[in-house]
């Protein structure tokens, strides 16, 4: 029988989801990237296996997405994460919309039209505000882990601003509120308010909004306060950081990939 | 793997003949330099070096200069030289990585021709703001380097309809520069050398703009990437016998790609059009990476920039002024959105690249919503990628090749 994997091979953490022909998924993995992508690549691919087909008896049709996805081998195709995270998200959400994904390196917003198409895409310039990596440097500068930052966020008491478009400069921002005697919960909320507006900036919000990415997995006050500026309901898949690898793993599925 | 590589990039034959004629080039002004005599000019690439030459001066081009400073992937080494010095990592790296080489005593002309071991004395620096007014800075660093003196055309901006007023101001200008020039030339000021150097490069321009037309082709025989290394003797040469000739050359070489189907890109399967900059020290790299996506760069506002239909020998002062007025830079954005549109339809696009080069404002027509509206009035997908002429600090690899590559897969689906 075969078995279909997408692999995404993202900056912080990589990604395995298996899914059968009837696609639901049989196993999935989340582990760090870290400096070796093929590694990265084998320890997700083997624990999604684990859950998936614990015998090994199993065909696999594999492709990659991420920034890693030319590192693999033994794939069978490669996609580019904005059309599988598009793929991902129309499978659950059947309509036109506008898919805001927030990941470890970057953030991108995604037009998906009725049919499933993906249009139009744009993603974050060259810095990392409004990314996984921009809350993980502020976690360390607030001394906070970053499982932390969603519990402190609800926490807050009030609203507080924090413009900066540079991870450094929020940072220094950061310094100055700290100096001001702010709570670390504001400041927290301050920080998820700052990636709402960088999406925001990024392209109209128009249709229905989906969201998926790690960042929102782990956050989901930050969907919940994206959706009162928005003044609309923000839909999310299960397992919102594996949508990029779900999208490949049904173009695995569906024979889409372009050459490996 | 980097053997196998370097087989994408298709030769184009009369290349070799170029890498001749622009040797010639830069040791006739590097002899003019050490003789002092003939007299050296430093002109923008697109000023009145036509008036220059017809003076008899050697025509220096800094920002042909500073193309190689990026291509050889020197930039990097001495932008930062001119940023301890003040001048801004946010302004033209073509001006910040130049005038950083000077400092420190370094060219890229050293390295390709044996026995140069620096840029051209001038004895005039002659700029045309028609680009921008970094050109200017650039110059007067140099002016007061050297103690040399500069000389300026100060053009329009964002100019729909090229008026009679606009085209009288540049006159005068281009007029008022004469008597400098002569005293600086010891030579005096002929209108029928003058008509000759325009009449030669009218037809350079002519026999450019074929060039590039061939693209018009499908296949296309000749990539944007090709063509920025092509376009060398249009903005140094032109004028010339020379470059009439080279491009006479290269213009047979491609009509008979065309003839043959013979494309730049094996299986094109889609075809850009590439607004802005080139990432010159990325050339080599991303033209290897469109073609691995068998999707042609065919036509581009920068290759087309050195095309000067208004030349008139005829009309030898207004025609010049025509020619550097009605430039695809120094017009509004409803000129430009119209522009492109007609590109899109002349070479049968199927989609629109924009190159958003953090320091040129005025090469990043995106900043202003110009892809979107072109996008939904045209029907036809753009993508902005972030990037720089120069300074590769600008520029994310991984981040523009998942974008370009997510935009190819885009053009499947439409």
């Amino acid at each position: 029988m075969n078995y279909f994997t997408g692999i995404d091979v993202g900056a912080s953490a990589t990604k395995a989801v298996i899914i059968n022909a009837e696609k639901e998924v049989v196993g999935y993995s989340v582990n760090n990237s870290g400096a070796d992508f093929r590694a990265a690549s084998d320890t997700a691919f083997s624990k999604a296996k684990k859950n998936a087909d614990p015998k090994g008896s199993e065909n696999y049709i594999i492709v990659a997405t991420g920034y890693g996805r030319r590192n693999i081998p033994y794939v069978d195709g490669i996609k580019t994460e904005i059309s599988c995270h598009a793929r991902g998200s129309y499978h659950f959400f059947r309509n036109a919309h506008t898919l805001i994904d927030i990941g470890g390196q970057d953030s991108k917003v995604i037009r998906v039209d009725v049919l499933g198409e993906r249009g139009s895409f744009k993603m974050n310039r060259k810095c990392a505000a409004g990314t996984g990596a921009f809350l993980e440097e502020i976690a360390n500068r607030l001394d906070v882990k970053l499982g932390q930052l969603n519990r402190l966020a609800e926490k807050a008491q009030k609203n507080i601003e924090i413009g900066s478009y540079c991870t450094v400069f929020t940072a220094t921002e950061i310094l100055t509120k700290i100096r001001e005697g702010e709570q670390v919960e504001n400041i927290v909320k301050g920080i998820f308010n700052s990636v709402i507006t960088r999406a925001i900036e990024m392209d109209p919000m128009e249709n229905n909004i989906v969201m998926t990415g790690g960042v929102v997995a782990y956050n989901p006050f930050l969907v919940k306060m994206f959706e009162e500026k928005l003044g609309k309901k923000i839909f999310v898949p299960p397992l919102p950081q594996l949508t990029g690898a779900f999208g490949a793993a049904l173009f695995a599925l569906e024979g889409k990939p372009t050459e490996g | 793997m980097a053997e196998e590589k370097k087989r994408l990039i298709k030769k184009i034959q009369a290349t070799s003949q170029m890498k001749k004629i622009m040797a010639d080039y830069f040791y006739e002004l590097d002899r003019a330099s050490k003789e002092g005599s003939p007299p050296v000019a430093w002109c923008t690439s697109v000023g009145p070096g036509e008036l220059l030459l017809s003076l008899g001066f050697l025509v220096y081009y800094p920002e042909n200069h500073g193309a190689m400073l990026g291509t050889t992937r020197m930039a990097n080494n001495y932008i930062p030289v001119a940023n301890a010095i003040g001048y801004s990592p946010d302004i033209c790296s073509y001006l910040t990585s130049d005038v950083g080489a000077f400092i420190k005593k370094e060219t890229p002309l050293s390295l390709a021709y044996e026995g140069i071991n620096e840029v051209p004395k001038p004895d005039v620096l002659v700029y045309n703001t028609n680009q921008c007014r970094d050109v200017q800075d650039w110059f007067s660093w140099y002016a007061r380097e050297l103690k040399v003196p500069t000389l300026g055309i100060s053009t329009y901006r964002c100019i729909g309809n090229v008026s009679d007023y606009n085209l009288e101001s540049i006159t005068k200008q281009i007029k008022d520069l004469i008597p400098h020039l002569e005293t600086i030339s010891g030579n005096k000021f002929d209108i029928d050398k003058f008509r000759e150097v325009l009449t030669r490069s009218y037809e350079c321009t002519q026999l450019w703009k074929k060039v590039l037309e061939t693209n018009m082709a499908v296949p296309a025989p000749m990539s944007f990437f090709d063509g920025t290394i092509q376009m060398g003797p249009a903005v140094v040469l032109r004028g010339t016998e020379t470059a009439i000739e080279y491009y006479t050359l290269l213009l047979k070489e491609l009509e008979e790609k065309v003839k043959n189907t013979e494309g730049a890109v094996d299986g094109e399967k889609f075809r850009l059009y590439w607004e802005g900059m080139p990432i010159w020290g990325k050339l080599r790299n991303l033209s290897e990476f469109f073609i691995e996506l068998k999707t042609a760069v065919v036509a581009s506002t920068y290759c087309n920039s050195w095309i000067f239909e208004a030349f008139d020998p005829e009309y030898p002062f207004m025609s010049l002024a025509r020619a550097y007025t009605e430039l695809f830079i120094v017009r509004d954005e409803n000129f430009k959105e119209k522009y492109i549109e007609e590109m899109v339809h002349k070479y049968k696009l199927d989609g629109i690249l924009f190159h958003d080069a953090k320091t040129c404002p005025n090469n990043s027509n995106n900043r202003y919503g110009m892809p979107e509206r072109l996008q939904k009035r045209l029907n036809i997908p753009t993508l902005t990628i972030n990037g720089d002429l120069n300074d590769l600090r600008c520029f994310s690899e991984e981040q523009a090749k998942t974008n370009i590559e997510a935009f190819v897969e885009q053009l499947e689906v439409v």
